[in-house]
């Protein structure tokens, strides 16, 4: 499918859908409270077909989150990327790992990374960092390392 | 939700209560694990119920150094990841660069540089091999296995100067030329390989011991495999088509003859034919290649400061485990802003759990060995 019919498909699902064309993909922004009910369709659409997550990750823009989601479908081969911006004094998103199930341990890595908290997560706790690091969240803008390996 | 059993939190020692469920550990020290990945296995008898990875033992924050590295020095650190596929991270990422700053790369080095993957994915399908019939307790393939790779291992010596960490893949091509005797003991190696490749059959795969073990062991679906974010040998080995080299093909593989190596069972005995497979398609392509490398300039002329200009850029490759994705944001400065790297490793080790649950416990290094897990790929 075309970029042009990709975004006619999903602004029949979701109308008031946001899309940036700027990149190699389509982006498309999904307010937070809206974005796993729409998963879900993503998925389930027998035109879209989304049943691989290939890249799930967040980015710190200081003033706020942004969540990536980077999915792909293996019937049809098209990629798309969708984007939800959090707010970054309590970044809060419905869990979407009972969809494409390679989420759960995205989103634990994001939540102990950034301090996500994902919503209906059925496990949601550390996974690389060693327990005690609650609170701390390495991949923040703000987080300084007291032993920073590159400024040594 | 979509458990089976209730998450166990608590660590628990021994025999815990009537139930009669218990943990073990698995690692982080253990020869199975290939590296430091520590398992916690919760048990009924001889039944696994529950396998729980814990990670971070080999952590080193590669997302968060490169943060403040340059576009031309970030490159060495991704050869620390997946050491086994050391070229084929760094041209991931030598690949997500050029796309920033739109960089056409000469024909001589798009050449080399899928002659260096190849021969590392031949490399790294040996190791695993001899240290999967290690895990299974045949002992003598190690070495039949490391015969081969040795060779491969010298000949990367010679040109990159190093055997593990190679570094050679570089924004605009590769570091520096091929040394003047790399072809010829690349045909060495193939007429090597062609006279060794049967033993690994007589040795391994036609063993009737061997087989028992790995066939109907950790079966997965292909809707799963695609649903967990498997890719690589693991979700081929479901017939799950995910070569990123045919499906999005990157320098001159659209040119080039080979075969997807898809196999239906799903279970550890496909993962293992697909590999061994996949090696034969390996060499197939460098004998394509070797014979055939373009006169001209190894690397394309770049500015001494890389600058990428703003945006977000994702490049994807296949690496002997699967498919890696870098994911670049930029801001328009000399390093990146925020950097992912989609490692297979990762996804793949999540299904571990799915498949492992409800076989026996002494199955579970056959399915492990059959993921190929890297862990500081998985760590990061």
């Amino acid at each position: 499918m075309s970029k042009e019919l990709l975004k006619l498909r999903i602004t029949e699902l979701f109308p008031e859908a946001a899309f940036d064309e700027s990149g190699e993909w389509l982006n498309t922004e999904v307010p937070a409270e809206k974005w796993p009910a729409l998963a879900e369709q993503l998925k389930a659409d027998s035109h879209l077909a989304l049943d691989y997550l290939f890249c799930l990750t967040c980015i710190d823009w200081k003033t706020h989150f942004t969540m990536v989601y980077h999915l792909s479908s293996t019937k049809f081969r098209h990629n798309l990327v969708f984007k939800v911006k959090l707010n970054r004094e309590k970044p809060e998103v419905g869990t979407v790992c009972h969809i494409w199930r390679t989420a759960e341990f995205h989103e634990r890595e994001v939540y102990e990374m950034f301090g996500v908290n994902f919503l209906h997560h059925p496990d949601l706790r550390l996974l690389i960092l060693p327990d005690g690091w609650e609170g701390k969240n390495p991949l923040r803008k703000d987080f300084e390392d007291p032993v920073n390996m590159i400024r040594l | 939700m979509y458990r089976q059993t209730e998450i166990v939190q608590e660590k628990s020692p021994g025999i815990v209560g009537e139930s009669g469920e218990f943990t073990i550990n698995v690692g982080p020290q253990h020869p199975a694990t290939h590296g430091v990945l520590h398992l916690v296995i919760t048990l009924s008898g001889e039944t696994i119920l529950k396998v729980e990875p814990h990670l971070g033992y080999i952590h080193r924050s590669i997302e968060k150094m490169c943060e403040s590295l340059t576009y031309r020095q970030f490159i060495y650190v991704t050869s620390r990841m997946d050491y086994l596929s050391a070229h084929i991270n760094n041209h991931a990422c030598a690949l997500a660069v050029e796309k920033g700053l739109q960089l056409e790369i000469p024909p001589r080095a798009q050449v080399i540089r899928v002659l260096m993957d190849e021969l590392t994915r031949v490399a790294s399908h040996e190791l695993w091999w001899g240290a999967m019939a290690m895990d299974l307790g045949a002992f003598t393939p190690f070495f039949h296995a490391f015969r081969e790779r040795e060779s491969i291992n010298d000949i990367m010596e010679e040109t990159c100067g190093a055997r593990l960490t190679m570094n050679y893949m570089v924004p605009g091509g590769v570091m520096q030329d091929i040394h003047p005797n790399f072809q010829r003991r690349v045909k060495e190696f193939l007429k090597l390989y062609k006279q060794k490749i049967h033993e690994y059959d007589e040795l391994v795969t036609g063993n009737i011991i061997f087989q028992n073990r790995m066939k109907n062991i950790g079966i997965l679906s292909p809707e799963d495999a695609v649903s967990y974010g498997c890719t690589g040998p693991t979700a081929r080995g479901s017939a799950v088509s995910c070569d990123i080299r045919k499906i999005y093909p990157y320098e001159i593989y659209d040119k080039l003859e080979f075969d997807e190596v898809l196999e239906e069972g799903g279970d550890s005995f496909a993962r293992y034919m697909v590999r061994i497979r996949e090696m034969q398609q390996s060499i197939r392509i460098i004998e394509q290649l070797i014979d055939n490398i373009p006169e001209g300039e190894f690397q394309a002329k770049t500015k001494a400061v890389l600058k990428l200009p703003k945006g977000e850029f994702y490049t994807r490759v296949e690496t002997a485990r699967g498919e890696l994705g870098v994911y670049i944001v930029s801001e328009g400065g000399t390093t990146p802003y925020r950097i992912k790297f989609r490692s297979p490793g990762f996804s793949n080790l999540s299904v571990l759990d799915h498949i492992a649950r409800g076989s026996k416990i002494g199955d579970l290094v056959a399915m492990m060995g059959t993921l190929d897990l890297v862990i500081p790929d998985i760590d990061r």
